[in-house]
């Protein structure tokens, strides 16, 4: 994995996610290490997201490695009509790795063809972040114990989110079987759909939450955001349908955990919080291990 | 005699490259992948002319000019249709079909507005990929797919 950039969750093999994943294991037990103390990482978000940006901060800080970089875009060199390929060269000279987050598509892509030194995608636009991937595996792994043969629940938006499109297809590799749970407007696209069927995985679709619920192992709830509906009448007629709360975990699986991306809004109600089976906070820790795992191995440290 | 007029109509240059055909709406996209506006050497372009099998047919004649293979596949993702004749002493000495290449560079557009390719001043990548019979490109970058309807030459 040294100097490999990570962009699309599917650069890496699932040998790979393993190998990450049992790394992460070992920064959860010893987070202590100061295995960047020579290292310079650049942290270029191109546009502001404080949670993922203090996450890679976290997880660099632990490792005692240090950071150069900025927060948004107005302030750097972008804003002065810099193309972004000449940015890139330049912030290539001043360090051993570049996270970036960028608001156009296939941006972490372009950026690795042109710096000399590996890139970590923090998400490009709608396309991809697979380090969020990574640190949902990882909270999959650790609850369930295993990746596979899992009953998948995803839940909210299933058109647009880009997490539970990475997570489907790293999934996909560990036998599971999935339930989609989404307004019809908000579906699963065929396209995934289709790949499904080609690896002769199930699915099944749900406009609604109801008894099915109760073989879950995991579910994954993603915003459904009003910007999404052309319609706004349809939006306000679903936007409670898809409103966790906890009186409905009655009767599921004692294993099942709960996660999310982060931020939510009302989507889970606080109500959950005091189950058991809510995972979406520590789920956000774990990505700090994730990605302090993520760092050292591209960055050669540990193999 | 339709038969010795489709002979002269492909002989009519001395030595060169006729592209024949080509379904007619799609000859201009065919002309501009080729880049036969930029090309020296005489050219002969007709178009709307009938054909049995695509009801309406464009053709190309190159003189004395014979662009590499690699080149004519470029234009199969517009015109699949399309055959290849190499012209010598105005005897036909070689032809072939296109074949849809497996990945092309430049030439196109990402269709998805949020690409960096529509921003950025760079080449475009894409993955040719077909799909209930019709093509579509997977963009390297953005990693959408642009369908045949709106394939779109830069
Ligand atoms: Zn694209």
């Amino acid at each position: 994995m040294k100097n490999k950039s990570l962009i699309s969750i599917t650069d890496f093999t699932p040998e790979e996610y393993y190998k990450i994943l049992d790394l992460a294991e070992e920064f959860e037990k010893n987070p202590k290490q100061n295995l960047l103390n020579d290292y310079v990482i650049a942290s270029l978000f191109f546009e502001p997201s404080t949670r993922t940006r203090l996450s890679f901060d976290s997880a660099i800080n632990r490792l005692g490695g240090r950071i150069v970089g900025f927060s948004e875009a107005t302030n750097s060199s972008v804003a002065k009509g810099e193309s972004f390929a000449d940015t890139i060269k330049t912030v290539t000279q001043y360090s051993d790795l570049i996270i970036m987050r960028h608001p156009l598509e296939g941006s972490a892509r372009y950026a690795s063809e042109v710096a000399d030194v590996p890139v970590i995608n923090a998400g490009d636009g709608a396309n991809q972040h697979p380090t969020q991937c990574l640190l949902d595996l990882y909270s999959i792994r650790k609850t369930q114990g295993t990746l596979e043969n899992l009953n998948i629940f995803l839940v909210g938006d299933l058109k647009h989110g880009r997490t539970v499109h990475s997570l489907l297809m790293a999934l996909s590799n560990f036998n599971p079987v999935f339930n989609f749970i989404s307004p019809e407007t908000l579906k699963m696209p065929d396209e995934y759909k289709d790949f499904l069927n080609h690896k002769g995985i199930k699915f099944y679709e749900h406009t609604e939450f109801t008894d099915i619920i109760s073989k879950a192992d995991i579910m994954y709830v993603t915003r459904v955001q009003k910007e999404r509906f052309s319609d706004p009448m349809e939006y306000e007629r679903v936007k409670n349908v898809y409103v966790l709360t906890n009186d409905m975990l009655d009767g599921t699986k004692e294993n099942l955990k709960i996660l999310h991306p982060l931020p939510r809004v009302n989507e889970i109600d606080t109500s959950v919080d005091e189950n058991p089976r809510a995972y979406y906070f520590p789920q956000a820790l774990n990505g700090v291990y994730t990605r302090m795992a993520i760092l050292s191995l591209i960055l050669g440290i540990k193999s | 005699m339709a038969k010795q007029k489709e002979k002269l109509t492909v002989s009519a240059i001395k030595n060169g490259t006729v592209i024949d055909h080509i379904p007619a709406e799609n000859l201009f996209k065919a002309l501009s992948i080729l880049h036969i506006d930029i090309m020296n050497t005489t050219i002969t372009i007709g178009n709307n002319l009938e054909s049995s099998r695509l009801g309406k047919k464009g053709i190309i004649k190159i003189a004395d000019k014979q662009p590499s293979t690699e080149d004519m596949n470029k234009i199969a993702l517009v015109a699949p249709t399309a055959r290849i004749n190499i012209i010598q002493d105005y005897e036909v000495v070689d032809k072939y079909n296109v074949k849809i290449p497996e990945q092309i560079r430049g030439i196109f557009k990402c269709m998805n507005p949020k690409c960096i390719t529509n921003v950025e001043k760079m080449t475009t990548k894409f993955d040719v990929i077909e799909k209930d019979g019709k093509l579509q490109l997977k963009c390297k970058y953005c990693e959408k797919d642009t369908d045949q309807e709106h394939f779109e030459t830069i």
